[in-house]
């Protein structure tokens, strides 16, 4: 995969004494969906937060597009980028968190717009049309005006997959986008994801949602104490899982 | 009756004089506290641990001295270091030194009850941190401290009338100047918290006024 569009290197993560990410590799290609599951504690946020230097790895190295991504080599080291300069780069990767996030004191039309506009300079005018259409995109047209606390979980998650993707990022990134909604919520957000994915945009998606990941993903990665114990299409891993823990992960799963 | 309002006329004009004082005075040290102490605020959140001691410091030391003790000193101190200054410079240091360290204390605790998924989203964006402060952190920022904000403004207002003991030329000096000459006390006084209550009143409906407009997008 010497073209792939996302290469992570060797990913460790400690917090203090805590090693949550334990040399993690991954690669994705342009057009491909990554899935990545397994149990609460594992490292999955951590190695998605670390993808786009939310985190800051202890060690290893993130390649987008061949591109070293949050360092610079200096001699025979690498040093890590200023805020300033990530920005530039952040600008190329969509993130959804878990907890949306939107801007309480911005109209969500605003939360989508004010990106494009400071970020890469658009004027007010273009911002807002791309924003329209990307509201539109997530069928939230009819609520561009609103606020934020004004909208169910499941819209607020809709307008922020708009947001991320008025970036016009080349991954997108998707923390546990539906853990925190209300079951009865979870399907609208689902449904505009899995609409991105029939798109053909990359993605890495963090989720509990097992027979999701199934359906919207290429490649599903099952993480465990911080290392990749088991990965490959759906078909292998959640159909026929080799490893005995991620077989005990998808029964505690199925019976929830 | 016609007596009633000679007097009104005789005492009220140095007394508005005075009212002019007491805003400008306001005004100028409300800004020094706000440029201050966001400021402080500001730099506190950078974590330097020895800038950090130094800014808790000076809090301390501004909170928990009377603010009177701090204008003399700022006063009657400084010409001793060859720094000669008036009572109104004075007493806008002093009140907005002493405001600084109480509106330090409350733009932190404004910056602290945003959520930290605020500025992530806004860094996940591609916004550099100055403009993640700029367009996400301190408009919310601003959201959270305007009702405290404002209810320092008002207590300011009204503490202006300790610089009278300076000498600066506001309503509670001209008041006890009036006093002094005339012996009308009680009308001198009355009429001076008169004028206080006129100037307090619609800034604390303005404050109100702005809060509404503010929980308008909650």
């Amino acid at each position: 995969m010497e073209n792939a569009l996302l290469r992570v290197e060797n990913l460790h993560k400690r917090f203090g004494t805590l090693e949550v990410l334990k040399g993690v590799n991954m690669a994705l290609d342009r057009g491909h969906k990554t899935a990545i599951i397994g149990p609460s504690g594992c490292g999955k946020s951590t190695m998605l937060r670390c993808i786009n230097y939310m985190e800051t790895p202890t060690a290893g190295h993130v390649y987008l597009d061949g591109e070293l991504f949050g360092e610079r080599q200096s001699g025979d080291g690498f040093v890590r980028m200023s805020e300033t300069e990530l920005a530039t780069q952040r600008a190329h990767v969509g993130m959804v968190f878990q907890g949306f996030y939107l801007w309480p004191h911005l109209s969500a039309r605003e939360n989508v717009a004010i990106g494009p506009m400071k970020v890469r300079g658009m004027s007010k005018s273009e911002a807002n049309d791309l924003a329209d259409a990307m509201l539109e995109k997530v069928h939230m047209s009819h609520k561009v005006d609103e606020y934020p606390e004004r909208l169910s979980g499941g819209q607020q998650q809709r307008v922020a997959i708009a947001r991320a993707l008025a970036q016009q990022p080349k991954l997108m990134l998707f923390d546990e986008p539906t853990s925190a909604l209300d079951p009865e919520l979870i399907g609208e957000v689902l449904n505009v994801i899995q609409e991105l994915a029939d798109e053909g945009r990359s993605m890495v998606l963090v989720t509990h949602e097992i027979r999701f990941a199934r359906e919207v993903a290429d490649r599903v990665i099952f993480l465990h104490d911080g290392v990749i114990v088991e990965e490959g299409s759906p078909e292998e891993v959640i159909d026929n899982p080799n490893h005995e823990r991620l077989r005990g992960f998808l029964r505690q799963i199925v019976e929830h | 009756m016609e007596d009633f309002f000679q007097k009104l006329m005789e005492l009220g004009g140095p007394l508005l004089l005075g009212a002019g004082t007491t805003v400008a005075i306001t005004i100028a040290s409300l800004l020094v506290a706000i440029v201050l102490g966001l400021s402080l605020a500001l730099i506190r959140l950078l974590g330097i641990l020895p800038v950090n001691w130094l800014i808790s410091t000076y809090v301390e030391i501004f909170r928990n001295t009377p603010v009177l003790a701090q204008i003399f000193i700022i006063y009657f101190s400084l010409p001793y270091l060859g720094i000669n200054i008036g009572p109104f410079p004075a007493a806008v240091i002093g009140l907005g030194l002493n405001g600084g360290a109480v509106l330090c204390e409350v733009f932190r605790a404004g910056l602290n009850a945003i959520h930290h998924g605020q500025r992530e989203a806004a860094l996940a964006v591609g916004m550099t941190p100055w403009m993640s402060l700029r367009y996400i952190m301190l408009p919310q920022t601003w959201r959270i401290t305007l009702p405290p904000l404002g209810n320092y403004a008002i207590a300011l207002l009204k503490d202006t009338a300790v610089v009278s003991a300076i000498a600066a030329p506001e309503i509670m000096f001209w008041a006890r100047n009036l006093v002094t000459s005339t012996f009308q006390t009680t009308f001198v006084y009355i009429l001076a918290a008169l004028i206080y209550f006129c100037l307090s009143f619609p800034l604390a409906r303005l404050v109100e006024q702005f809060e509404r407009r503010q929980r308008a997008w909650q």
